[in-house]
């Protein structure tokens, strides 16, 4: 491809981006002045006592007296300046919150993709190889049963057995509190606590790129152009990984496209569960406390992210078939 | 799908907990009895060691004033103190204060404060942080307190450890305004002149206290030290507190069965739950130290809407619940069946005045007969609409049973669900026909009763009165109770007003709830006052 071409894509691409970005933070903005309560009387809920004093005194706080239009303009103008506000409830700044939580999120999302396309692609690739036989079976079986089973039963499961019977690893949290660990035990620390949350998001999807990988690996090896490698001789493990594996990938590189851009979203199911302190757990609270400076806050971040992955994977397609052109 | 699939797991923990119940009550009621006898050996304190408990729902901050919610009480009342804590029967006791005095005319109060009083930051603690935090922060701040502190007509430290608060009129509850929950310290050198509410100190709290803030991760959990510096000596005995925010009330549940955590409190663990740990040997349930909260809880009537406004459909409503099942299915035993508009823990109950009849489904029917309200072909009287408290799972079960008891006396009841900032919302704005509710009393009627009943509190604000009921004679006597100074006219006039209240029902009362306080028997002191684990656990420790 050509280096201009390649160039006048990108920046097309990201025009685009911007004003989705934009028409995204307008969309949800509306949104979530349109759901019923705001910010203030959840607090004056909360409070269990209340008089209309302090209920103007919050909404004047939070400048929710002013005209819808007008707070509209104020945000988008702030955004514009990199500036995510501060969250009504915490008093804290938006962006500082959501990066606090987003590397707890991308620690768990990210390990429990690594884990699921590396396991889920090998197990596909296991089963299409032995087609027909008990392990085929035995991984279709494991992975429909994965597929089907609700995320936070596994959770609980895995938890009942690892903490509660066998009482090997922790069953809450992200780290031990007031052990003041550092470096390698700090590392060996959190993974004991990434472990049972981590294998409870990764299992679901390691289930969906099993089975993808399997029936598109059997599709592939149907092609004359594998018969053709085969009878010119060449290997079969080169056959399966070269031929085969490598076309049949392009499908789990879509799914892995869409999963990818659902990691900063985190997984409010396991990080409830594991009460596991990620974006989405911020997002449910803020919802619930209508703190609508964060909610904004975590919606932008995780749209600009999607739309940046869906780049990614574009990009990765031309890369991994050569047919593909980006255009 | 999060909705659904909470719901889910709570409804298996709930179908295990009545099993549980169902099989032997004998044994629940037996074993509450033995929770609440108070022989217990005494243990000598001892110094060292790192109590994990759970905070939820996550505090916004920990300031209170800034923020006055259930969970920020729990934690925040290890860094601020109060003048005073109560006794289980709600008498002060000496917290900052060390002694006090009312003068005969009964308007001016002399607090004496304990010496040697130090924030954390080793500023020294004052009258002037007294008077501040009395008569601007919680005044500038404080629904509940500002209507109160507004009386006070003078303000002045003779000397740096007495404060002496002159008010304009007696005022008998006044004493009762004093715990860390209502009136916390608050440094005056930090606040004074600032925007209390967007003060950059507020993300680190700064009291007197027993355990100073260290670090908080949110979402996951907050850290407290011992305070080296604090008055009373040899305290506090725990070197840290540690408080994990634990969002699925199943997690919490196996944290403590693990003994991951080694405290839970407030609505930590479901009721359902409950009974499976008071089974469990190292662990102890308590049910004591919610006297001075004494959360009432009710169906809350929309007094506009018709019929509801008919004493006669009120009288056969609350007929037709069975209070009895509620407490011991529902919140399997903990808590109290409510007779009357003011709590039995809370002064001036009157046990002779305040009974619910009931459960009586056929005169429920009669009352309605009367009413003219007539079954129609499918046995249906009139239709309402019930806003479910979205408080938790145990909410939804009380309105579902609430449902199912109205349908037998022909009141067909249509379940309408919402998030927490709707119904504030909604509740506020007058919007419903019926609900629930539960509010605190804060050991008098005046402070915590008497709003939700006044016609002069009829306001589009949640916690005022929002159903609307108006009676002259209610609104005299409880205006009397408030002026008077002599506690037998005031009890006069709160029986009288128990009576009233009673015979036309303007709430439909269910329930004086108490929360469980569940603890490893390691741990000693937890409940020692009426303010439970809102208490300083100064005294608190491990052995």
């Amino acid at each position: 491809m050509g280096g201009a071409r390649f160039g006048r894509f990108l920046v097309q691409r990201v025009i685009k981006m911007v004003a989705m970005v934009f028409a995204i933070i307008v969309a949800n903005f509306l949104l979530v002045h349109a759901a019923p309560g705001d910010p203030a009387s959840v607090i004056a809920g909360e409070a269990g006592a209340a008089d209309p004093q302090f209920l103007a005194q919050l909404r004047t706080q939070f400048g929710l007296d002013q005209p819808l239009s007008t707070q509209l303009w104020i945000y988008v103008s702030h955004v514009a300046q990199g500036d995510l506000g501060v969250s009504y409830r915490q008093q804290r700044p938006v962006a500082g919150l959501i990066l606090e939580r987003l590397s707890a999120t991308l620690l768990l999302t990210g390990t429990a993709f690594v884990l699921a396309i590396a396991g889920g692609i090998t197990l596909g690739a296991l089963a299409a190889r032995r087609v027909g036989r008990t392990s085929d079976s035995l991984i279709t079986v494991l992975a429909l049963g994965l597929y089907a089973t609700p995320i936070f039963w596994v959770g609980l499961m895995l938890v009942l057995v690892f903490s509660v019977w066998l009482d090997w690893l922790p069953s809450f949290g992200m780290n031990t509190v007031g052990a003041d660990l550092t470096g390698g035990a700090a590392l060996l620390d959190t993974a004991r606590y990434l472990l049972l949350p981590g294998l409870t998001l990764g299992l679901f999807y390691m289930a969906v790129y099993a089975r993808l990988t399997r029936a598109a690996m059997l599709e592939v090896a149907s092609q004359d152009f594998v018969r053709t490698a085969r009878a010119k001789g060449v290997p079969e493990g080169g056959v399966q990984r070269r031929h085969v594996l490598r076309n049949a990938l392009l499908p789990v590189i879509t799914v892995a496209g869409i999963q990818a851009g659902q990691l900063v979203g985190g997984s409010i199911l396991v990080e409830t569960v594991f009460a596991w302190p990620g974006i989405g757990r911020l997002a449910f609270d803020a919802l619930l406390a209508r703190d609508y400076q964060i909610l904004l806050g975590v919606f932008l971040a995780t749209s600009v992210l999607v739309l940046v992955f869906n780049l990614v994977t574009d990009l990765l397609y031309a890369w991994i078939d050569p047919r593909v052109e980006i255009t | 799908m999060r909705k659904l699939t909470r719901r889910a797991l709570a409804r298996r923990g709930l179908s295990a907990g009545i099993l549980a119940a169902g099989l032997a009550p004998e044994m629940l009621t037996s074993r509450l009895a033995y929770a609440q006898a108070p022989a217990k050996p005494a243990v000598a304190p001892k110094k060292g060691g790192t109590l994990n408990t759970i905070l939820t729902p996550e505090p916004p901050v920990l300031v209170l004033g800034v923020n006055n919610q259930g969970p920020t009480a729990i934690a925040a009342s290890k860094l601020y103190q109060g003048l005073c804590e109560y006794s289980f029967d709600l008498q002060p006791m000496p917290k900052l204060a060390k002694s006090w005095s009312l003068s005969e005319d009964k308007k001016t109060y002399t607090f004496r404060l304990q010496e040697n009083v130090k924030f954390h930051d080793g500023h020294p603690m004052t009258a002037e942080d007294v008077i501040f935090s009395i008569t601007k922060f919680h005044m500038e701040l404080s629904p509940r307190a500002r209507p109160i502190f507004a009386n006070i007509k003078e303000a002045k430290s003779p000397d740096p450890l007495t404060v002496v608060l002159t008010l304009d009129k007696p005022f008998e509850p006044f004493m009762l305004m004093f715990d860390v929950t209502a009136c916390a310290i608050v440094p005056k050198h930090i606040y004074d002149g600032t925007e209390y509410r967007t003060n950059p100190a507020n993300q680190k709290p700064i009291g007197t206290g027993p355990f100073q803030f260290v670090e908080w991760q949110r979402g996951n959990f907050i850290r407290m030290k011992r305070f080296d510096d604090y008055w009373a000596p040899g305290q506090p005995y725990l070197d840290e507190i540690i408080y994990r925010i634990i969002p699925d009330s199943q997690s919490r549940a196996l944290a403590l069965q693990t003994g991951q955590v080694q405290l839970t409190q407030a609505n930590d663990i479901e009721p359902f739950d409950v009974p499976r740990f008071r089974a469990m040997p190292n662990l102890e349930v308590e049910l004591k130290g919610w006297e001075y909260a004494s959360q009432l809880s009710w169906i809350e009537i929309n007094h506009r809407v018709k019929p509801l406004g008919d004493v006669r459909v009120r009288q056969a409503i609350s007929l037709a619940i069975d209070r009895n099942f509620i407490r011991d299915r529902l919140w399997f035993g903990i808590g109290k069946v409510a007779t009357g508009p003011i709590a039995s823990t809370t002064k001036f109950y009157d046990p002779a005045v305040a009974k619910l009849p009931g459960p009586d489904p056929k005169a429920a029917m009669q009352l309605l007969d009367a009413a003219g309200l007539k079954p129609d072909a499918k046995g249906v009287r009139f239709t309402i609409k019930h806003l479910a408290l979205p408080y938790g799972e145990v909410w939804m079960r009380l309105s579902e049973y609430f449902r199912t008891a109205l349908r037998q006396i022909g009141i067909e009841v249509v379940l309408e669900t919402t998030d927490a900032g709707a119904w504030a919302r909604r509740i506020g704005d007058w919007d419903y026909e019926t609900s629930v509710n539960f509010l605190s009393q804060y050991g008098d009627p005046t402070l915590g009763v008497e709003r939700s009943y006044v016609s002069t509190n009829i306001k589009k604000v949640t916690f005022t009165n929002t159903g609307g009921y108006a009676n002259p004679k209610v609104d005299e006597l409880f205006t009397t109770a408030r002026e008077m100074g002599d506690t037998a006219v005031r009890q006069q006039a709160f029986t009288a007003v128990q009576k009233i209240l009673c015979e036309e029902l303007p709430q439909i009362w269910l329930m004086e709830l108490a929360w469980p306080t569940i603890h490893d028997k390691k741990l000693h002191n937890v409940i020692g006052t009426a303010m439970g684990p809102n208490a300083s656990f100064d005294n608190v420790f491990l052995a």
